[in-house]
């Protein structure tokens, strides 16, 4: 093994450093006994307590938590089946449809829908916001899916066939068992996905609907305070949960091989 | 096969439901949203009829003759494609080291490393923005140090946070990820046999680099320079926070245009100018990045 020049081992520890320091202030100011994110004063649970006492940030919460929820669901069960199409059938539209929302800027998707919820008279709110999220999520399921199943035996599949297993019941005791754990991470990255996300929900949510990301938005526009510290460290913690989850469950979902 | 029939009907019965789906809440939209930047728009916001009272179709390229006749949009254009291309070019020159060392580093490590690069990315957007509120903000300390420097040297307080420099920094934090990734896939494929060629027969580390490790590398950089670029063009949440008045971008004009003016024909040609510039760059990238290192395979491989 050659060694690795300290230049190199010095650039790569500021290029973790630069991505690590912004997300430790966040946390450690969080616990701030001070309005101002300028300088530690001392120790406090202060603004987490004021967190749980804040009707609208709840709201919030609850609002994103539902529409993750959903939009997980119904986009791991959409998203599962386009990861087994595209790889099982010959098909053109279905993996450009897939891929696209990924590949194009999401402020395009934001808007293309906005327009479109505001023609059909669709009232713009928590459904109109669920299934946008929907729409964005399949693609990142299906290639998750897909991945998995692509590192799969095929011929298992077959076997249960040469057994007289139908179609359904191939992959309902087969192949289904084999790739959920592809499902599972799946299912929790589209969750991760839907809670985080801003501009499309930013499109579609209309005036009166909050989700998460629109409260955090909305605060740091007026100005800085530390309860946005407490509430984005909960939500690291929830994202870093998931994570361990899915590593759990799907160690290759994370891996880079 | 004796079983066509079920066979295509079971094509149907799992690709349908996504398809469908995706055709509804997204192809559909998308298509309204072209035919929208060719009509006019509503005297209250949104649109104009399709068909005035006089039975004339009304579609024009009104929005479109505005958008590539006034100046002042080919400015904001410009210099949006300009901070993409900043934030680019920074995040290789950051990514760079990082993606090479873990590619180095012993198998077991690698997972580890690679993980500790995406564990950031996957916490909330809004929230890595306003970390660097923080950090640039007028009372924190990065901002008193400077300051102070440049009073000794009899310069005036410049402001970190909203400014130009801010939605920088915060472009590159926001995407550092997204160049890591495709370039470590790359580096790791490496054969670190021709390096060693390289040393014996004389080659020092720098050029070592520049000869091998670098030009080898270009598929992996020219896909990361796409996945950075196409999001970096497009954003408007980092300068609407941390920019000032003057580093509107055109993700805020799109953003202007459909929340406050309301003139959803012209906020669509800007969406399609912004998805049809993003997707070539990046097209053009990926050519020359297939080109520039022999065959197609290699490149899809960097990419994945």
């Amino acid at each position: 093994m050659r060694r690795q020049p300290l230049a190199l081992w010095a650039a790569a520890a500021a290029g973790y450093a630069f991505l690590y320091i912004p997300l430790v202030i966040v946390v450690v100011y969080s616990f701030n006994d001070s309005r101002l994110n300028a300088e530690w004063v001392g120790f406090t649970f202060g603004w987490y307590d004021k967190l749980f006492h804040n009707e609208e940030m709840l709201t919030a919460a609850g609002n994103s938590l539902l529409i993750a929820l959903v939009a997980s669901l119904v986009s791991t069960l959409l998203g599962t089946m386009a990861g087994v199409a595209m790889y099982r059938y010959k098909t053109r539209i279905l993996p450009v449809l897939v891929l696209a929302p990924i590949a194009i800027p999401e402020i395009l998707m934001g808007v293309s829908l906005l327009i479109f919820f505001v023609l059909l008279n669709f009232t713009l709110g928590l459904v109109s916001v669920a299934l946008a999220h929907i729409a964005f999520c399949i693609g990142f399921v299906a290639i998750v899916v897909r991945a998995r199943l692509a590192g799969m035996d095929e011929s298992l599949t077959e076997a249960a066939r040469d057994c007289g297993a139908n179609p359904w019941q191939a992959f309902r005791h087969v192949t289904l068992p084999l790739i959920m754990p592809g499902v599972v991470a799946g299912a929790l990255m589209a969750f991760t996905l839907s809670i985080d996300d801003f501009v499309i929900t930013f499109f579609t949510a209309g005036a009166g609907t909050v989700t998460l990301p629109l409260q955090i938005y909305s605060m740091i526009k007026i100005a800085v305070t530390p309860e946005v510290n407490a509430v984005s460290t909960l939500l690291m913690l929830l994202t870093l949960i998931l994570i361990i989850i899915a590593s759990k469950v799907s160690p290759s979902a994370l891996r880079s091989d | 096969m004796t079983t066509r029939v079920p066979e295509r009907l079971g094509k149907w019965l799992v690709s349908g439901p996504p398809l469908l789906y995706l055709v509804v809440f997204f192809a559909i939209p998308t298509l309204i949203m072209v035919l929208a930047s060719f009509r006019t728009p509503g005297e209250f916001g949104g649109l104009a009829p399709l068909v005035d009272e006089a039975g004339n179709l009304d579609l024009n390229v009104d929005s479109y003759v505005r958008f590539f006749t006034e100046s002042v949009y080919a400015e904001v254009f410009v210099k949006s494609v300009g901070y993409a291309l900043v934030t680019t070019l920074s995040c290789l020159a950051i990514a760079y080291p990082l993606a090479a060392l873990i590619a180095r580093s012993p198998k077991r490590w690698r997972d580890l490393l690679l993980l500790l690069v995406i564990l950031p990315f996957w916490s909330n957007f809004l929230i890595r923005i306003y970390a660097w509120m923080i950090i640039l903000g007028p009372q924190a300390a990065l901002a008193r140090g400077v300051n102070g420097v440049l009073a000794s040297f009899g310069i005036a307080p410049v402001a970190l946070l909203f400014s130009g420099f801010a939605v920088l920094v915060c472009l590159v934090y926001v995407h550092l990820p997204f160049m890591v990734l495709p370039l470590y896939a790359n580096l790791e494929k490496h054969d670190a046999a021709l390096l060693d060629a390289a040393q014996d027969l004389g080659a020092n580390a720098w050029q070592r680099f520049w000869r091998i490790t670098f030009p080898l590398s270009l598929p992996g950089v020219y896909a990361g320079a796409a996945l950075v670029f196409i999001p970096a063009l497009g954003i408007f949440a980092i300068p609407d926070i941390l920019g000032g008045p003057s580093d509107s971008l055109i993700g805020n004009l799109i953003k202007q245009q459909f929340l406050e003016t309301r003139d959803w024909p012209f906020g669509s040609v800007l969406s399609i100018v912004l998805t049809v510039a993003a997707l070539l760059l990046a097209g053009v990238a990926a050519w020359i990045g297939r080109r520039s290192l022999g065959t197609p395979s290699s490149a899809g491989a960097a990419r994945a």
